[in-house]
């Protein structure tokens, strides 16, 4: 496959761990009471890992996607993301670091609908500095290799649910993060392109690619090598785990 | 590299504000309309004043110009059919401004007007002559078309001559050919020397020689033609006796402009029963101008503020529409890693685009305008640069003061809550 280059030791035995969840709480606070959402989550994810989080509605799934993802802070309990202590880091710290670390995949795929297919796999490469000539070739590579090469042009409402799913995924590719957080990719799709989108997402994973994928889908779950429950914000069981 | 992006983000930022090219369109009108009626207002507002300006300059601002006046109980008697009027500055008045003011005083201008019949081969017509002296041409100084003017030796050998002012000789059908040929003015016979320029333009300010026809030396006029004319109108004869119609004072410096022109006012009130002359002082005409135009300057200026404020007023409505319309995007754009200052810069860039862009349509409404008043109206308009600078100026401060609040609240919007926004 093309795209970025496969991250080292996807199969060497001491591979490193990209996030380390160190008895992680997460509280919100709601007309005065406290709501816990997660309550001592630890967990380590290594590189070239496919993680699938399940569990009920509540269980704490988007709060762990959230946190994941820098877009929140855990209240308690320590979150390394590549080494990098995310508790710690100020707002702009906190976006350098889904810039530069993160590629989102979401279930309403969230692409920018006054740009073009191209100006949507970019954004990332915009954000990073990178000059047009080089970020439209990699657009190009990116769309290539999701199979939407004479896409580029197009909007995102010319194209399918499953084709919108594709550019979403190229555009968190962009980047080439350390991690793809997927938060319900196949929600908004007929099982048969949920299906496709999945064997792409593995075929990323087997290219060397760290995936956490939240999803309430058992079937959508068992394409992961790594499965975690959740319940109550506890971590309810781990199946498949390294 | 830095400057690459900011091109990039406007264009990122035009590209936006095409997809709704009406809305855009319609938030931008408020600017143009603000910018555009400033520029055209400053443009027609520049012309006005700048010819007043100009006539004032043309009176020449070391100048006192007094004229004679009907008093107000002459003008209600002769409507009661008086025998005569006695009015109007004397010889006496110009002698003693020019004895005991002569310190102060270069020269003076004695001017009298004569109505008489004129006749310049087969065409006859009515002409207002002044009669007066060489010192009129210097200070009423325009352009001698052909000939020459009124000499001091014409003056003082009451030679029977004429000049004719540009405005008579189009009325007699004179060409410069008619120079050295003759002309007959009442009674007498007169030749032509020469043809000078007048200022025949209207507006508020009266030129000594607005309406004149011609000239001739002041005595010849004095002994052929006398004090006295009379009107003949509507079957009913008006007999008017006045001595000298103006009397031009230039004054040494511009400085003494006012002491001097209310030592003459004094001294005039003294000497005339009635209030029967009247005084002109270009200087304080100008300055009065002046005053005015600042005036006008500053009420403009208000306006200005005012609807560049109902136009940033505006801006800032849809700008504050787009963020909660775009809510989603702003999160996508956060998840994605942007900053919070590139949120606001995005927004910024926006709102300034849609200003900068109504500021530069507005600057071509606003010149098209006065343009078409001068065309269609013959109104002299004149659009000063700093008018434009200033109006293009204030329109992008315009999209950074109104698109700042939208682009911080967008920029302080929670990457969560903001990716969950329907």
């Amino acid at each position: 496959m093309t795209g970025p280059p496969p991250s080292p030791g996807g199969d060497s035995p001491g591979r490193r761990t990209v996030i380390r969840l160190q008895d992680v709480h997460k509280v919100y606070h709601m007309g005065g009471t406290r709501v816990p959402a997660l309550a001592g989550v630890t967990l380590s994810i290594h590189e070239g890992a496919f993680w699938a989080i399940t569990g009920p509605s509540g269980s704490g799934k988007s709060t762990m996607l959230n946190l994941l993802g820098c877009l929140d802070r855990p209240t308690h309990g320590r979150y390394l993301l590549n080494g990098q202590d995310v508790g710690a880091l100020s707002d702009d710290a906190l976006s350098e670091l889904r810039l530069r670390e993160l590629g989102f995949v979401f279930q309403s795929f969230n692409l920018i609908p006054q740009l073009t297919v191209q100006e949507n796999i970019e954004l990332p490469l915009f954000y990073l500095g990178w000059d047009s000539a080089e970020s439209a070739q990699r657009a190009g590579e990116l769309a290539d290799m999701v199979g939407l090469a004479d896409r580029l042009e197009h909007r995102p409402t010319e194209l399918s649910g499953g084709e919108q799913q594709r550019v979403a995924i190229a555009r968190a590719l962009a980047n080439d993060p350390a991690v793809i957080l997927a938060d319900e990719p196949t929600g908004n799709l007929d099982s048969a392109t949920g299906t496709q989108i999945m064997q792409l997402l593995a075929e990323l994973n087997r290219g060397g690619k760290t995936i956490a994928m939240v999803t309430h889908e058992t079937e959508i779950a068992a394409h992961a090598g790594h499965h975690l429950r959740l319940r109550d914000g506890h971590i309810d069981a781990i199946e498949g785990g390294d | 590299m830095r400057r690459l992006r900011i091109a990039r983000n406007i264009r990122l930022g035009i590209k936006t504000l095409l997809v709704h090219k009406l809305r855009s369109l319609l938030t931008v009108l408020g600017v143009v309309f603000g910018v555009g009626s400033v520029i055209s207002m400053l443009g027609v507002g520049e012309g006005a004043s700048r010819e007043a300006l100009g006539q004032i300059r043309k009176l020449g601002s070391n100048n006192i110009i007094l004229r004679a006046t009907k008093p107000v109980e002459d003008e209600q008697a002769s409507a009661e059919r008086v025998l005569m009027s006695m009015y109007g500055l004397l010889y006496e008045d110009e002698q003693r401004i020019r004895e005991t003011m002569s310190s102060a005083v270069q020269r003076t201008v004695p001017v009298k007007q004569v109505r008489e019949q004129g006749r310049l081969g087969e065409r006859a017509i009515e002409l207002r002559v002044l009669g007066t002296t060489a010192g009129w041409f210097d200070l009423v100084n325009r352009r001698v078309v052909a000939g020459r003017v009124l000499s001091q030796r014409d003056v003082d050998q009451r030679a029977a001559v004429c000049v004719l002012t540009e405005h008579g000789a189009r009325r007699l059908l004179a060409t410069r050919h008619t120079i050295g040929e003759l002309i007959r003015i009442g009674g007498n016979c007169l030749q032509v020397i020469g043809i000078v320029r007048s200022e025949q333009s209207g507006g508020s300010i009266q030129t000594p020689d607005q309406h004149v026809d011609a000239y001739i030396p002041l005595d010849l006029a004095r002994e052929q033609y006398g004090d006295m004319t009379i009107r003949r109108s509507a079957g009913a004869s008006e007999r008017e006796l006045v001595e000298l119609h103006m009397i031009l004072v230039q004054v040494c410096s511009t400085d003494q402009v006012r002491p001097t022109a209310k030592a003459i006012e004094w001294m005039l009130k003294r000497f005339h029963k009635k209030e029967d002359y009247r005084i002109d002082v270009p200087l304080a005409l100008l300055r009065q101008a002046e005053a005015t135009k600042h005036t006008f300057n500053i009420v403009l200026g208000s306006i200005a503020g005012i609807s560049l404020l109902v136009g940033g007023i505006g801006i800032m409505n849809i700008m504050l529409a787009s963020v909660t319309e775009r809510t989603r995007e702003i999160g996508i754009r956060r998840a994605i890693g942007a900053k919070r200052r590139q949120i606001i810069g995005q927004f910024l860039i926006e709102t300034v685009v849609l200003s900068t862009v109504g500021g530069l349509i507005g600057t071509g409404v606003g010149m098209m305008t006065p343009w078409l008043i001068t065309y269609f109206a013959g109104m002299p308009t004149v659009v000063p640069v700093y008018a434009i600078v200033l109006s293009l100026g204030i329109s992008v401060g315009v999209g950074i003061l109104f698109g700042l609040y939208p682009a911080v609240r967008a920029a302080r919007l929670d990457p969560i809550v903001a990716l969950r926004h329907e």
